[in-house]
């Protein structure tokens, strides 16, 4: 009879160690298919494009008179002279706000959305397990921390190449690297950019195991980090200021020095790591605690 | 109307107690062919606001049945499968899903558990076929190397093989229900558990659906069937149970159910007064008339004799039935009110 045969069915093979990667990747598709995901991404590259434009329309009067930018993100003056530093500006450019609000967005909805979609309860009953659909959740969002940044500096690199010379380039030290090093310390700086939204991205995916809306964890998060990102500008909160998320951001810039000035770069790293064990564990004390009602 | 009731109800609970008593005397371990697919024990939850939701259920499904679980809208049927499922933690009692218990053993109980949970929920901008790998994915215990052949199969079993490459989005609400039943499917189940899944249907797509659940039920799986349509019930069930707010009224064999409320002989007369006084002569207890139909209990002796002694006393009979009790019978015979289908 097949009653007997269906309960002893599963138990016939053991599930191999590769069976559990199904879920990250169906995860990670799932997430690229998104319009809104790609929206973002769309949105992101296109910074690096108007950066550029902008540059090279500012300075077609004068080849030469690259000195007056002393406003704008960083690294925005020599950006003439080596197409490089677009890289390293639209990178400073988009990470105070356009990186961590896409990440705020995914974060925020990756377990909302699906509570509010109603698909939770079909992933939970499936058995994804609980741990295990969290840790999933939260791959899925780094990934798409180290995607973002990688699509602001790929399109950074190629506006870069398209509107200006490459070549050696100055560091701020005033030593001078070859391009071939500048492209590293360039790709370096991406994977410290996309580890600097890790906090983020935890306090995103906390958020999204608070309520049943993507739409209220994703405007939660992001608000949440355009309100650290005020007090963090403000000089009076100065004996907090060294914990917030955001304080060691524009570190990264020190991989342009030579030779490299670490000391912030490790506390920004050091504090990331910081907010995603709190917030990673909370999120999973209320995820794996939680009645799924919806 | 109500001893008869009362009996059936009594009865409900003898049978749903012994099995429960045999087992824990003999201290069976969790095997993999339990007699009992769900087994509940003071079951309760109480919500956050202080709302009891659930209170103390204590429900038994044997193997093989299709199980219907009944109730207004409202009454805790659902906040009782989220229980047996894992999704919500009970305040207090127990609940064993396939003789092991829930919540503790999730990961080995739900890969052999196929659900539908208040509806289906898809991912409208991934295709019906998209959406089933994914929740075949999200099985850790699921063969990857048979997942496309195991969701073409699920597919083709709800007939929406044709539409499988179109946005979920687009479906009907008939084919997102059979959508939902085909990720139910997708492996070999020990027991299905069905919420409403008839909610929001048009007829010919009630049927469609019935039909699926009796032919699964016909392969030996043991379907859980929540509705709150009495008639879908007696339709499709072998067994089923009442709630109501929140509490268990009584569970049983359909059969035993409706047999608790028993059938009444109708008479389709123009002489209404007439037949009224010939039936109780002839035995028939509790009549009443009604226009010019008269019903009665029926007796013990042959209905035929009965009819005879109609025509011999110059009734003139139109009609002589002998009306099955239905489920809605026996309910009103427990609860003595009226199934409130529009909850």
């Amino acid at each position: 009879m097949s009653r007997a045969e269906a309960p002893g069915a599963p138990a016939r093979r053991g599930p191999g160690p590769l069976w559990s990667v199904g879920l990250l990747r169906s995860e990670l598709v799932t997430t690229l298919r998104r319009w809104r995901t790609l929206a973002l991404l769309a949105v992101l590259a296109a910074v690096p494009v108007l950066v550029g434009i902008a540059v090279r329309i500012e300075t077609r009067g004068g080849p030469g008179a690259d000195g007056g930018g002393g406003e704008g993100p960083a690294f925005m003056a020599q950006i003439t002279n080596n197409g490089l530093f677009l890289v390293f500006t639209a990178l400073a450019a988009t990470l105070p706000f356009f990186l961590p609000m896409a990440v705020g967005v995914v974060a925020g909805d990756s377990i909302a959305g699906e509570a509010g979609a109603g698909t939770l309860r079909y992933l939970l009953v499936a058995p994804a397990g609980r741990t295990r659909l969290l840790l999933v959740k939260y791959a899925t969002v780094l990934a798409f921390c180290l995607l973002a940044t990688l699509v602001v500096a790929v399109s950074a690199l190629a506006v870069g190449a398209l509107l200006f010379p490459l070549g050696d380039l100055t560091t701020i030290s005033g030593t001078s690297i070859t391009f071939a090093e500048g492209l590293g310390r360039a790709l370096l700086i991406a994977l410290v950019v996309a580890a600097s939204l890790v906090g983020v991205a935890a306090l995103g995916l906390f958020v999204s195991t608070l309520t049943n809306s993507g739409i209220a964890a994703m405007a939660t998060t992001v608000g949440l980090l355009i309100t650290v990102q005020i007090l963090d500008q403000i000089p009076q909160l100065h004996a907090v200021r060294p914990y917030l998320f955001p304080h060691y951001w524009l570190s990264f810039a020190d991989l342009v020095r030579d030779p490299v000035y670490w000391d912030d770069l490790v506390r920004n790293l050091g504090l990331q790591a910081l907010y995603a064990a709190v917030f990673g564990s909370a999120a999973w004390a209320r995820f794996t605690t939680k009645d799924i009602s919806v | 109307m109500i001893l008869p009731g009362t009996g059936g109800q009594e009865r409900a609970r003898e049978t749903e107690r012994e099995p429960m008593g045999e087992q824990s005397a003999a201290g069976r371990p969790a095997g993999d062919a339990p007699e009992q697919v769900i087994a509940t024990h003071g079951l309760t939850k109480r919500y956050r606001g202080g709302q009891l939701a659930v209170d103390g259920l204590d429900l038994t499904v044997p193997a093989g049945s299709v199980f219907g679980f009944l109730g207004p809208n409202g009454s805790g049927k659902t906040t009782t499968i989220r229980m047996l499922l894992g999704l919500i933690e009970p305040t207090s009692g127990t609940a064993r899903v396939l003789g092991r218990p829930m919540p503790r053993s999730a990961r080995t109980v739900l890969p052999r558990v196929g659900a539908l949970i208040e509806g289906p929920a898809l991912y409208g901008f991934l295709s019906g076929r998209d959406n089933l790998l994914r929740y075949d994915a999200a099985d850790p215990t699921a063969d990857p190397r048979t997942r496309r052949a195991r969701v073409a199969a699920a597919l083709d079993r709800v007939g929406l093989t044709a539409v499988a490459g179109k946005r979920a989005r687009a479906y009907s609400l008939g084919m997102k229900q059979r959508l939902g039943l085909a990720a139910a499917l997708l492996r070999p189940r020990g027991l299905l558990v069905l919420d409403e899944p008839t909610n929001g249907l048009d007829p010919q797509g009630m049927r469609e659906i019935r039909a699926l659940v009796k032919e699964l039920a016909s392969d030996g799986t043991t379907v859980f069937l929540s509705s709150h349509l009495l008639d879908e019930i007696e339709q499709v069930c072998t067994h089923a149970a009442v709630m109501a707010q929140g509490r268990l009224i009584i569970q049983g064999a359909v059969a035993d159910l409706a047999a608790g409320a028993r059938g009444r002989l109708a008479v389709s007369t123009p002489d209404p007064a007439e037949a009224a006084r010939v039936l109780k002569e002839q035995g028939v207890a509790a009549v009443v008339a009604d226009g010019d139909r008269v019903t009665g209990e029926p007796p013990e002796r042959d209905l035929a004799e009965v009819n005879a002694a109609l025509v011999a006393a110059g009734v003139r009979v139109r009609g002589f039935t002998l009306e099955r009790a239905s489920l809605e019978d026996a309910f009103v015979a427990l609860t003595g009110e009226g199934f409130d289908v529009a909850g």
